[in-house]
């Protein structure tokens, strides 16, 4: 009898010992997306108790339609945060790919010329970023500031300040095509985030971005050519807002030199709700993707209760600036410990 | 010295606009030996380390390994030719553990995919070759202790074979429990039969383990020397008679 509890209590311990380690692994690796969830579903009850209309399988596909693309532009930031780098020519990306889609179906080419001219121009304003940033060493935000301007005016140039709309049906229904109940962007945007995963978490790719943010020399030194990770990241960023342009333009059937105003905005405030680090050097895929839903729950909710956009774009902000308080005082914490 | 020359530095120079960091230095490195570079501060020994490693183009000079020559070594080069560098800060990524820190830059991949469990089983067994001692090869390493991390920095330059193992101040910011365990693995390295050259300000130091010192100031070879053939104390008289050469 005396063995046998012996026994039990080696194994309780081993149990416990693993359970712990387990425990740990998840407060150290997914704190922030299980906070997220928890906020989620805190106000999801909170909304569903106090609307009518919230609590329905038709609204949540709501959110996830009405967010897809933002969900593929702050996948791309996450890349570019924790490269240590930021981006802030995203929306303007958006909106040049956007147009040059539009442009080259009004000249009647083929759809999928259309698509791949509009990806094409996106990934070469992100090479163009990327290439800038790597050869003048000069702060990635003063970088991308300059040439979200210069993007943003080529659209405004290209198309007089004027809209191109009444595109044609076959590519409308790229953006409102119906993909087990849900357009086709919240499939691009599924299809994106599980191609992320590898190449992100299993692959030297992700492992040298990461690096990259955390300590770009000891990356250099080890004989890794850091310019092609540089430039990488923003190519990949820069086709990721080409594709968010894309879902756009096709689900608004227009492309205008004012679309994505702003988007890297809720981009930056997702990935770092998401729990990356604020300087670089580690990553969160799945924060980021649980953030974006989230600030698309807030939204909505304040929607459907009637909030003006302006507390919107208020709340936005200040989600924004708790973000980045909690993130940076995370991190001092970490460096202190 | 007959000894078998593995690295030699012939006349290297480099000026930082107009601040000569090193006027024609010549310095070689001996098979299975450690070399020492001892001087102050500012007297030009980290700029010889990175010229060495890669990490520096020299103005003028010539790096010769073995039957190679070169006037400019890229990082890719210096690690083909079996130069392994410790940085002096380490160089470490702080966000990522043990294991991915030892395989940066050179990791195992399985049909393209990081195998992890490969890595892991050869760091292991490479820490405990060289009796550094990390409980949990996966917590980041800004957890780890200063020892444990240079520890971690020379198995990383020991993965792949090493011809010659450069070391940039490898005790510096150290306590001395630390200190007396990184020369105590440099000294079991040396008896494994791999070339080092050293740099430090520590004479005392490196006196225990060097065999051929060079003395450097102001960015110029003063001394070059055997350790047999000379004593601290000599040295730092020497050192203090070519100063007062230089001021008076």
């Amino acid at each position: 009898m005396k063995g046998y509890f012996d026994i039990s209590a080696k194994r309780l311990k081993y149990m416990g010992d693993k359970m712990e380690k387990i425990l740990g692994y998840i407060k150290k690796e997914f704190s922030s997306p299980v906070l997220l969830i928890c906020f989620c579903l805190m106000i999801s009850v909170f909304l569903s108790i106090s609307t009518e209309s919230f609590y329905s399988l038709k609204n949540v596909v709501n959110i996830l339609e009405a967010n897809s693309y933002r969900m593929i532009l702050a996948v791309g930031m996450m890349c570019i945060i924790t490269s240590g780098a930021i981006d802030l020519s995203v929306g303007s990306i958006l909106s040049f790919s956007a147009i040059c889609t539009a442009i080259s179906l009004k000249a009647e080419l083929p759809i999928a010329l259309c698509i791949l001219l509009g990806l094409l121009s996106g990934t070469v304003m992100g090479v163009i970023n990327g290439v800038l940033v790597y050869a003048t060493r000069i702060n990635p935000l003063i970088i991308t500031l300059a040439t979200s301007y210069m993007y943003r005016g080529l659209s405004l140039m290209v198309t007089e300040g004027i809209p191109v709309t009444k595109l044609p049906e076959s590519f409308r229904e790229i953006g409102c095509g119906d993909i087990f109940g849900m357009e086709s962007g919240v499939t691009a945007a599924f299809v994106i985030i599980i191609a992320m995963i590898p190449v992100f978490f299993f692959m030297k790719w992700g492992s040298y971005i990461a690096s990259l943010g955390g300590n770009p020399e000891a990356l250099k030194r080890c004989g890794v050519k850091t310019w092609k990770y540089r430039i990488s990241v923003f190519a990949l960023m820069g086709f990721l807002a080409s594709v968010s342009g894309i879902i756009v333009s096709a689900r608004l059937n227009s492309a205008e030199a004012n679309a994505g105003l702003n988007m890297e905005m809720d981009a930056i405030c997702a990935v770092i709700m998401g729990g990356t680090a604020l300087h670089g050097g580690k990553g969160s895929l799945f924060g980021t993707v649980i953030a974006v839903f989230l600030m698309g729950l807030i939204r909505n909710g304040l929607t459907i209760m009637s909030v003006s956009s302006y507390y919107q774009q208020f709340i936005t902000g200040a989600m924004l600036l708790c973000a980045v308080v909690i993130a940076e005082l995370r991190e001092r914490r970490a460096r202190i410990g | 010295m007959s000894d078998k020359i593995l690295l030699s530095a012939e006349n290297i120079s480099k000026s930082f606009n107009h601040i000569k960091a090193l006027q024609k230095v010549t310095i070689k490195a001996f098979e299975g030996k450690i070399t020492a570079v001892i001087g102050d501060n500012g007297s030009g020994k980290s700029t010889f380390i990175k010229i060495l490693s890669g990490s520096l183009e020299p103005d003028e000079g010539i790096i010769k390994i073995g039957t190679n020559s070169y006037h400019r070594l890229s990082v890719a080069q210096a690690i083909n030719a079996g130069i392994r560098t410790v940085y002096q800060d380490l160089s470490l990524d702080n966000f990522k553990n043990s294991v991915e820190n030892i395989f940066l830059g050179d990791e195992i991949t399985r049909c393209g995919f990081l195998d992890r469990k490969a890595m892991r089983v050869e760091a292991a067994a490479l820490l405990e070759e060289i009796k550094v001692r990390i409980p949990d090869l996966s917590e980041p390493v800004r957890n780890l202790s200063g020892g444990q991390r240079q520890g971690l920095a020379i198995a990383r330059a020991l993965r792949r074979p090493a011809k010659l193992l450069l070391l940039d101040e490898p005790t510096a910011a150290m306590g001395i429990q630390e200190s007396a365990k990184t020369m105590e693995m440099l000294g079991m390295l040396k008896r494994k039969g791999i070339a080092q050259l050293i740099v430090s300000h520590n004479m005392e130091q490196v006196f225990d383990i060097a065999d051929h010192i060079y003395v450097m100031r102001s960015g110029e070879v003063l001394v070059d020397t055997a350790v047999s053939d000379t004593s601290p104390e000599e040295l730092r008289e020497l050192i203090l008679r070519r100063e007062d050469e230089r001021i008076f």
